[in-house]
């Protein structure tokens, strides 16, 4: 699977990286406490989000995610959107909400990217 | 690598969220020249930006330093207050004193010591109420 089918599955308009969509993607994570981005993502992995601040883009550039998924149409600022170009991400802009869009990305094949170990048992206890 | 190859200062400040993040993806630029391997540069600058993010959410302003030795790495942090009253509850994940602005930056969401701390080797926290705190986490280089 590629950014490109990502993309297409979820309608989602390219803001950045029109020319890096058929980078290979593996899995995903999804959430808006980047606190939990930086502790459980330990993968090149796609992130879905719904805030639009610049530490997306620090969580973004911390781990070396390739592609950051904005949800319910949310528009990050034009500074975001170069900085974003020149770390060479791919930024996609979800019409759906985040379950629709993590939901039809599951059903396209997707899988949530792996967390380390010990932290399934420390987050669920 | 010759000992102490490193030593970097970044002051923080209280409050500005605008650059909050800048001495963490310097850090993360430095160790990538200096040819450290991605699994520990991601750990190093993980716990990096959890320390400058507290620092920036709770303290008063202080420091953030990385050094670099022959067989590991040293990032430590000093603020000049307020101080933790009960560090055991501050290491609890989900425990959190954060204000609204930190959490809508995807902050304050008592992960930021847990963080440092499960991304380091060795990890020590001495505070003082009313004085200040200090965090030093250590990254052994194999």
């Amino acid at each position: 699977m590629t950014i490109r089918d990502l993309a297409d599955k979820l309608g989602s308009r390219v803001l950045i990286g029109q020319d890096r969509l058929d980078q290979p993607v593996y899995s995903a994570c999804c959430s808006d406490l980047m606190s939990d981005v930086l502790a459980f993502v330990t993968e090149k992995t796609v992130l879905l989000t719904g805030l639009t601040n610049m530490h997306v883009l620090r969580t973004a550039e911390i781990l070396d995610l390739k592609c950051l998924i904005f949800a319910r149409g949310k528009m990050p600022g034009q500074e975001m959107l170069e900085r974003a170009e020149e770390m060479g991400l791919v930024v996609l802009c979800s019409p759906h909400t985040m379950f629709t869009s993590a939901g039809l990305l599951y059903e396209a094949g997707l899988r949530g990217a792996l967390m380390p170990s010990g932290a399934a048992q420390q987050s669920a206890s | 690598m010759s000992a102490s190859a490193l030593d970097k200062h970044y002051p923080i400040q209280h409050g500005d969220y605008t650059r909050a993040g800048e001495a963490s993806a310097d850090i993360k630029r430095t160790l990538r020249q200096l040819g450290v391997s991605a699994d520990m540069m991601r750990r190093v600058s993980v716990a990096a930006y959890e320390a400058e993010m507290n620092m920036v959410i709770h303290s008063l302003g202080g420091e953030m330093c990385l050094q670099v030795e022959a067989d590991h790495i040293r990032l430590t942090t000093q603020d000049v207050g307020p101080g933790i009253a009960d560090i055991d509850s501050a290491m609890r994940e989900g425990f959190s004193t954060a204000n609204e602005e930190a959490q809508s930056m995807g902050f304050g969401a008592g992960m930021g010591l847990p963080n440092i701390k499960r991304n380091a080797d060795a990890f020590n926290i001495h505070s003082q109420p009313g004085q200040g705190t200090r965090i030093e986490a250590v990254f052994y280089l194999s």
